[in-house]
């Protein structure tokens, strides 16, 4: 379970993150909403100590993250960035394999490929694939070997940023249901934050949306349609008229 | 307008000031990461090739021709007071005490600075230093140490060849168009070339391959967004190199040659 209790962040005057509290269930996919510039990736990264925090405390499994050393804190999470950041001068299964080749998780090189491609046939990306760079991939087989590389270590928790972000519409219900596959096989804890309304409904147990750095809203995937609040009414159906001004 | 006036200048000092501390400080991180395991060999070998290796053509062919215009300068020089004999000497001299290492030392400062701030600069943009940081990998560690060691141990060797080339410009030009027999020119560079004349040239290599690597990672680490921050991020690992290696190497001399 991940807890964040009065999380606030700002960047010189500008506050991008004001009292956020939220909470996340063991094996629970939550996605987390809301327009550009709302504060979705700093908490993403605050929860990943890529960022640190101006208040408020982040909990995982009831143990707050600053007691944790890092690299046990990190080993505990995967993440696919939303432009899948592969390493340019590595291979594809080396990418995949990067945490079991170096670092405390280390194994013998044959055993870190064998596993990179296991990984990567989990992912529907062929063992043809694990000696090429990652420049001579399509968009979406990128982000499909940064899926493999958030799984490769058997994380608890798995972020995703905007995972179908410049996907066509085909290849982003592909990796919409590799998530949901890959997230429930694992019974590991999924955070995604995303714009894309078809992602939330395939992927989400819970959303929450966060507007001008405030959670204004949480509930589960359901209540997303009848829930009387206005700015998630405007957000996922994608009115120009409402409380959330298009010009920020 | 003059209390506006000193209020900027007094700005300028402290971003100045600050600057200088937060490169310091950069420095102290990644010489104590060079201290402390995991040591990631394999960057370090690839970086040794990078910077070592594939700069050898540009400062050897900045070495050959530097050694040769040093020649032609000396020998017109000399010849206005009788003093053409001191061609080999000066040459060789010259080449390994200062231009040597400065001028090999600028040309990876254009070569390496930069090609390391763009690289470095193009992952941070491109969030795969945030990728090393969750796949519990320090940036620092991983891509400033290697670098600035290959650099460091490199750097010295590059100048040692190009030392050698430099000499043999000036003996091209000196045997070849001023005249000088062979054995003779050779004798002369050999008789008055001391060994702390090619040492400190060495160790000056070793302080401007520092500075390089240091540049490029630091300010490729602290590149702004998009194409055009990594641009301003290359130019300024170029520019702060450049000139910081003159700096080091007024400073290196004064404390190796200064009576």
């Amino acid at each position: 379970m991940i807890e964040i209790e009065g999380l606030r962040k700002s960047f010189g005057s500008k506050q991008v993150l004001r009292d956020v509290n939220l909470t996340v269930k063991r094996g629970e996919s939550l996605v987390v909403i809301g327009g550009s510039g709302t504060g979705k990736s700093v908490l993403l990264k605050c929860i990943l100590g890529l960022v640190t925090p101006d208040a408020g405390e982040i909990r995982l499994e009831g143990q707050p993250v600053t007691e944790a050393t890092r690299e046990d804190f990190l080993a505990r999470f995967g993440m696919l960035f939303q432009g899948a950041a592969l390493f340019d001068s590595l291979s594809v299964w080396q990418n995949v394999a990067f945490r079991l080749l170096r670092g405390p998780a280390k194994r013998p090189k044959a055993e870190a490929r064998a596993i990179a491609i296991d990984k990567l046939k989990r992912v529907g990306l062929g063992p043809e694939v694990a000696d090429l760079f990652p420049a001579e991939l399509s968009g979406g087989m990128q982000k499909r070997v940064g899926l493999a590389r958030a799984i490769a270590a058997d994380p608890q928790v798995i972020f995703f940023d905007e995972p179908t972000t410049g996907l066509d519409p085909i290849m982003a219900g592909v990796i919409n249901d590799l998530i949901r596959s890959i997230v429930s096989e694992m019974g590991a804890t999924a955070i995604t934050i995303t714009h894309d309304m078809s992602s939330v409904r395939a992927i989400a147990d819970s959303v929450a949306m966060l507007h001008e750095g405030v959670l204004r809203w949480q509930g589960n995937v359901a209540e997303m349609d009848t829930t009387s609040d206005p700015y998630v009414q405007q957000f996922i159906h994608g009115r120009a008229e409402g409380p959330i001004t298009a010009l920020r | 307008m003059i209390e506006r006036g000193l209020a900027s200048l007094g700005r300028v000092v402290l971003d100045g000031l600050a600057g200088a501390g937060r490169v310091a400080l950069y420095a102290l991180t990644v010489v104590s990461h060079l201290l402390r395991p995991p040591f990631y060999g394999r960057e370090f070998l690839h970086a040794l090739m990078q910077i070592g290796w594939l700069s050898l053509p540009v400062v050897g062919m900045t070495a050959l021709f530097t050694g040769a215009a040093l020649a032609l300068q000396i020998y017109a020089g000399g010849a206005r007071f009788s003093a053409e004999s001191v061609v080999p000497s000066i040459t060789a001299i010259g080449m390994v005490r200062e231009l040597g290492p400065v001028l090999g030392g600028l040309m990876v400062a254009a070569r390496v600075a930069s090609s390391i701030a763009a690289e470095i600069g193009t992952m941070k943009v491109t969030e795969q230093i945030d990728a090393l940081v969750t796949l519990s990998t320090d940036p620092l560690k991983y891509l400033a140490a290697p670098r600035v060691l290959a650099a460091t141990l490199s750097v010295p060797l590059l100048v040692g060849i190009g030392d050698v080339i430099g000499i043999m410009g000036g003996w091209l030009v000196g045997t070849g168009r001023l005249g000088f027999n062979s054995a003779t020119y050779i004798k002369n560079t050999w008789e008055y070339l001391e060994f702390w004349d090619v040492g400190s040239g060495l160790v000056k290599g070793a302080a401007f391959g520092f500075i390089v690597a240091l540049m490029g990672c630091f300010y490729g680490m602290n590149s702004g967004r998009g194409a055009q921050g990594v641009g301003a991020a290359t130019k300024s690992a170029v520019v702060a190199a450049s000139i910081l290696i003159l700096a080091a190497n007024y400073t290196l001399t004064e404390v190796f040659f200064s009576a």
